[in-house]
């Protein structure tokens, strides 16, 4: 299967699921958005997204497509240490031209798994899991509360959208120029469009976490 | 102006593919700014014999930037601190009095060191060998003006056709991956129509060869393109991807 | 030496019958071939990869033969034919100018100054243009025009634009097409690729050449080869000089072993020294490095017309761009008003000679001309002036520090750009081994194609003519002409290399090693090689008298003295060494220049690369001597190297073509 057997092939598995973990990332976002405008509205979405089929059926491509993502960026990361031969450079020099991010991809990528890990025992393990459980669950603003009001949450959460933003800022052009879609214009255009998406997104989960934090910690 | 410097060479020494090797320090004085970097490499040499020890062991035949043969890591850097330009087009006023130069052979696991700085960089003829070329037999061709070609498409492929297959690329890269050069020879017939009609098998080949002969995975750092001395465009790993996506899908 | 000896055998240059244009076709037509069947039993050793060796490689595999190609570099693309910048001719005429094959024909004897086999060079224009097509088809991006179809300039020598040319890369795009067909050829298992290989010796069977000793460079062990027939394709002697525009790798030593075996060298005199090379820096310099002639389309030259502005200029008091347009000598210009800074390369380098000797040179040395592009600027932009020439102009100021395209000075409202500086360098070598029409040398089975061989550009070469004819003897002619030696080979089984006469010619070449490793001298190779190629400059260089080269004979034996008494060889043989590698070439580097030195000397005239001064008009060009000289001397080799060679003549004979004083003034 040239998907994992050619390394443009497992490159391109890489942007896919990135760029679906982009869009996810994207909608999350937004929809905790909501919860700046209306708490009411906020918890019809938590609602809207407990146990129906559809959201478990969601939930279960976007843990696959996280899964596919992370395992397939061990693998390459694994390859490409191989392939560097086992003598290292005594100097290194980053050329101009290439970004911090782009060489530190994994390491990025640990760490918003990392925080992402304490994120689904402080949401997700008590939201959706429990309700498949059939235990009862409450509403999306008390989980929230319950997160928030806690100081020491902000920064953590402010760390990993840092992470995310670099993680992003990179991935999203990376992808498109691994599916073939960039030229020597469209090269710049994609970069440009790269940092434009992360820091939208940045902004609006760093807004949402001050607001949620003034809201219910101060 | 000429003037003359003085400053501390790091120079990697390894006696052959499977010794272990070492960094040794040299002291070079009074080498005037006008000496290109492999005549400053010469001169280090010449001191060596007179000690009666063995010179440094380097690649490098034209010295004018066109063979592709030089290939020094210097100061962390493939071919040195100057952009668009080969090791043996630097030149020493580059450099400052005091300086320590560190001295370095390409590190991948693809191109072994066969003694000091000099690699084998065989894994290029081979990704060549795999489809990097037109099948036709000699005397076979039509008149060379039969087909006009765009000069944008011309110019363009001659722009990736630059490429010298020194391996700096795969030195800049953290991964090890050879793709800028592969995608170089790939765009260059993709390019042109004479390149088209098995454009779909190259790309396959040339691919599968490169992956097998131990390069990384690209990661689009674009250290490649930015150490190129001859600047490649990441715009042509960008062609190759969608080459090779093509061929795939149409399979 | 016995000058003007009578020849001991008669040449055979094989040259067809019939009138010139139809001379290859009747060959072709009636020459022996070898059936695929048979192709598939026989086996062709090729040493070299540069646009001869690979082209030639390549299509001996097309064709079905069974071919081993060594390089001593680490990979075929590396040969130095790939640093040839300008262009290649052809006789398409595309730009309707009024090109044909038989103006090219005649642009190259008249630049060869009259010393060409008129057959070969004949057939090599007619082939100039299927290079072209063969090119092209393999995917060599030359320039285009915007409707698509191929691009053309100007070179030196030649009043039509038929130079194709890939910007200033042309050599480099020209090798890697012919590199991809090797590829090819070594992918379908046809051709055996050796890198990294160095030829030490050829292996005579029964008077013919059947095999090699190559050492494997990175091991150092010595490793037989057999095959039905040998090509050489090393390339030219240039480095002999230590300072030239050629690889530091370049060298002799695979002529020099067929030259020891009997095979005639041919014209060893004729050295090409290129106008337009970077100036000699310091004592430490390695080599030179080559401006395109294209520079010349729009480039001119000059030096002062006062030799109080030349000395100020020398003590680096003035600029170049400080000297007005009324007191500069565009010297080319006034003397070759036809030609102006086209005239071809010897003659624009012994123009640049004659001003420098005169004290009007330029730099702190007082040996260099300026190159100046402020008229072209003025007249046409910066813009496409660094289009044109971008490439040159960033290699130029990486190297000296200064940038042609940059504004100096104004003077009267006249902008001046700081101007190139420039001086002649040995460059190519027209002399080779001697073949017969058919590209065999004097030993049967034994062939020499490209800059090795000396058979096409006479005693002078023409800009963007190397490219031609290594392509032309490697894809068109070799391929076929080779056929007719093999074709009463094909009973011949395939060799072994346990023979006597292998053993033999490894335990030589084992031996000279051994010498060369117990000197246990002083000196580094490096060292001796300079002295060398001091003596070549000095004495055997742009200009020669009867003095300096026997003054030159004479250092060259002290100077063998020293190499054979005094080189210091670091390491053992083992493994990879360097040193031994370099110490090999040397010591033919040191019989080669002799053998120059004693062509140089019998020749009693002038003729394109060789310039005697006993030999000139009132006016200072060169004077041929056509009563008793019109020949090709090849030089025997007499057993070893301290004994002088004897001369063989090879007469000519020309049919086509009027012999006639070159002139390139109106």
């Amino acid at each position: 299967m040239w998907l994992t057997n050619s390394s443009v092939g497992r490159k391109v598995v890489m942007s896919v699921t990135g760029l679906f973990l982009v869009l996810f990332v994207t909608f999350h976002a937004l929809m905790n958005a909501v919860a700046l405008i209306s708490f009411e509205a906020y918890d019809a979405i938590c609602e809207f997204l407990g146990a129906n089929w559809y959201a478990v059926l969601g939930t279960l491509i976007l843990a696959g497509g996280f899964a596919i993502h992370i395992i397939f960026a061990f693998i390459l990361t694994f390859q490409n240490r191989k392939a560097r031969g086992n003598n290292r450079y005594a100097v290194n020099a980053r050329p101009k031209n290439v970004e911090w991010a782009s060489q530190n991809m994994l390491v990025l990528g640990i760490i918003v798994l990392g925080v992402m890990v304490l994120h689904l025992t402080q949401f997700w393990a008590k939201m959706q899991l429990p309700e498949l459980m059939g235990e009862h669950v409450m509403n999306g603003t008390f989980y929230l509360r319950a997160t928030f009001s806690q100081l020491w949450v902000l920064p953590v959460y402010l760390i990993w959208f840092a992470a995310l933003w670099f993680h992003i800022s990179h991935g999203f052009w990376s992808a498109f120029q691994t599916l073939g879609t960039a030229n020597d214009k469209w090269i710049t255009r994609w970069q440009c469009i790269s940092k434009w998406w992360a820091s939208i997104v940045f902004i609006l989960f760093a807004v949402e976490a001050c607001y949620f934090t003034w809201f219910f910690a101060l | 102006m000429e003037t003359n410097i003085s400053f501390k060479l790091k120079v990697w020494r390894q006696a052959n593919a499977h010794a272990k090797g070492r960094f040794e320090t040299y002291e070079m004085r009074d080498i005037p700014t006008d000496t290109s970097f492999l005549e400053m490499m010469d001169i280090l040499n010449e001191q060596l014999i007179e000690k009666g020890e063995e010179p440094v062991t380097f690649d490098h035949d034209c010295r004018e930037g066109i063979c592709g043969m030089c290939s020094l890591y210097v100061n962390g850097h493939p071919h040195g601190p100057a952009t668009g330009a080969t090791t043996c087009q630097l030149y020493m006023r580059r450099f400052k009095d005091g300086d320590t130069i560190t001295v370095e052979p390409w590190r991948s696991a693809a191109f072994p060191v066969i003694k000091d700085l000099m690699v084998n960089r065989n894994a290029f003829d081979q990704i060549q060998q795999a489809g990097g070329y037109v099948s036709f037999q000699t005397g076979g061709a039509q008149d060379a003006n039969a087909i006009p070609i765009s000069k944008e498409a011309a110019d363009e492929a001659m722009d990736s056709a630059t490429c010298i297959g020194c391996g700096a690329c795969v030195a800049a890269c953290k991964n090890g991956s050879a793709m800028l050069f592969l995608s170089a020879k790939v765009s260059q017939f993709a390019l042109l129509p004479q390149g088209r009609a098995e454009a779909k098998r190259r790309v396959k080949a040339m691919l599968a060869k490169m992956d097998e002969l131990g390069f990384g995975n690209c990661t689009n750092t674009g250290a490649c393109a930015a150490e190129c001395p001859k600047n490649i465009k990441l715009s042509n790993i960008a062609r190759l991807n969608r080459e090779f996506l093509c061929a795939k899908c149409s399979d | 030496m016995e000058e003007n000896k009578m020849n001991a055998q008669p040449i055979d240059s094989k040259i067809p019958e019939g009138p010139i244009a139809e001379k290859w076709t009747n060959y072709k037509a009636h020459q022996k071939l070898v059936n695929p069947a048979n192709k598939r039993k026989l086996d062709i050793i090729v040493v070299g990869t540069g646009l001869a060796g690979a082209s030639a490689a390549a299509t001996l595999g097309e064709m079905g033969f069974n071919v081993l190609n060594f390089c001593i570099q680490d990979s075929p693309r590396r040969a130095h034919s790939i640093a040839a910048q300008g262009g290649i001719n052809a006789a398409k005429n595309y730009q309707n100018d009024g090109d044909s094959v038989y103006r090219l024909f005649y642009d190259t004897v008249k630049g060869g100054d009259y010393r060409a086999r008129e057959a070969n060079v004949y057939r090599l224009a007619e082939v100039s243009n299927n290079i072209i097509d063969q090119c092209v088809a393999q995917g060599v991006p030359f320039a285009r025009e915007y409707g698509g179809l191929l691009a053309n300039r100007s070179f030196g020598g030649a009043q039509v634009s038929r130079t194709f040319y890939a910007k200033g890369q042309t050599g480099q795009q020209l090798l890697l097409g012919a590199y991809s067909s090797l590829n090819r050829m070594i992918h379908a298992g046809k051709v055996k690729s050796y890198n990294r290989y160095e030829m030490h010796d050829v292996v005579i069977i029964d008077g013919r050449a059947r095999g090699i000793i190559a050492k494997n460079l990175v091991t150092g062990k010595l490793e037989r080869f057999a095959a039905h027939a040998v090509v050489i394709a090393t390339g030219g002697y240039g480095n002999t000089y230590f300072l030239s525009t050629n690889a530091m790798g370049c060298n002799c030593s695979a002529a020099m072993a067929c030259y020891r075996h009997g095979a005639y060298f041919a014209n060893p005199a004729y050295v090409q020294i290129h106008p337009t090379c970077i100036p000699v820096h310091g004592d430490k310099q390695s080599k030179l490095t080559l401006m395109s002639e294209s520079l010349r389309n729009d480039g001119r030259i000059w030096v002062p017309k006062n030799i109080e502005d030349a000395k100020k200029l020398q003590a680096g008091q003035i600029k170049g761009s400080d000297i007005p347009e009324e007191e500069r000598d565009y010297y080319l210009e006034r003397r070759y008003p036809a030609f102006g800074n086209l005239v071809p390369r010897d003659v624009a380098s012994r123009a640049a000679k004659e001003r420098c000797d005169k004290g009007y040179g330029v730099n702190n040395t007082g040996k260099a001309v300026f190159l100046d592009f402020s008229e072209a600027i003025n007249r046409l932009g910066i813009d496409v002036i660094r289009q044109r020439y971008g490439n040159l102009f960033d290699m130029y100021e990486e190297i000296t520090d200064v940038n042609p395209g940059e504004l100096a000075n104004e003077i009267n409202g006249v902008k001046y750009y700081n101007p190139m500086m420039i001086y002649p360098a040995i460059h190519y070598t027209m002399g080779g081994i001697w073949v017969d029409y058919e590209l065999q040398t004097s030993i049967k089975g034994l062939f020499a194609i490209g800059e090795c061989n000396f058979s096409d550009h006479g005693a002078n070469r023409l800009g963007a003519s190397a490219l031609m004819q290594g392509l032309a003897d490697g894809y068109f002619v070799l391929p076929y002409t080779i056929q007719n030696y093999l074709s009463d080979q094909i009973t011949v089984p395939h060799f072994s290399t346990d023979s006597k006469e292998f053993d033999e010619a490894e335990k030589r070449v084992q031996k000279n090693l051994d010498d060369l490793m117990s000197i246990k001298g002083k000196r580094s190779v490096d060292s001796i090689h300079k002295e060398l190629g001091n003596v070549m400059w000095e004495y055997v260089g742009m200009a020669r008298t009867k003095e300096s080269l026997e003054t030159a004979l004479k250092k060259l034996k002290e100077l063998r003295k020293e190499f054979e008494t005094n080189l210091f060889i670091p390491g053992t043989q083992e493994g990879m060494n360097i040193e031994l590698d370099k110490a090999f070439r040397l010591r033919d580097f040191i019989t080669m220049g002799e053998l120059i030195a004693y062509d140089a000397l019998n020749r009693h005239e002038s003729c394109g690369g060789h310039f005697r001064e006993e030999h000139q008009t009132e006016e200072g060009e060169a004077k041929r001597d056509d009563e008793n000289f019109f020949y090709v001397a090849c030089w025997k080799y007499n057993g070893n190297d301290e004994t002088a060679p004897t001369l063989i003549k090879e007469p000519l004979h020309y049919e086509a073509i009027k012999v006639q004083t070159r002139n390139y003034k109106s």
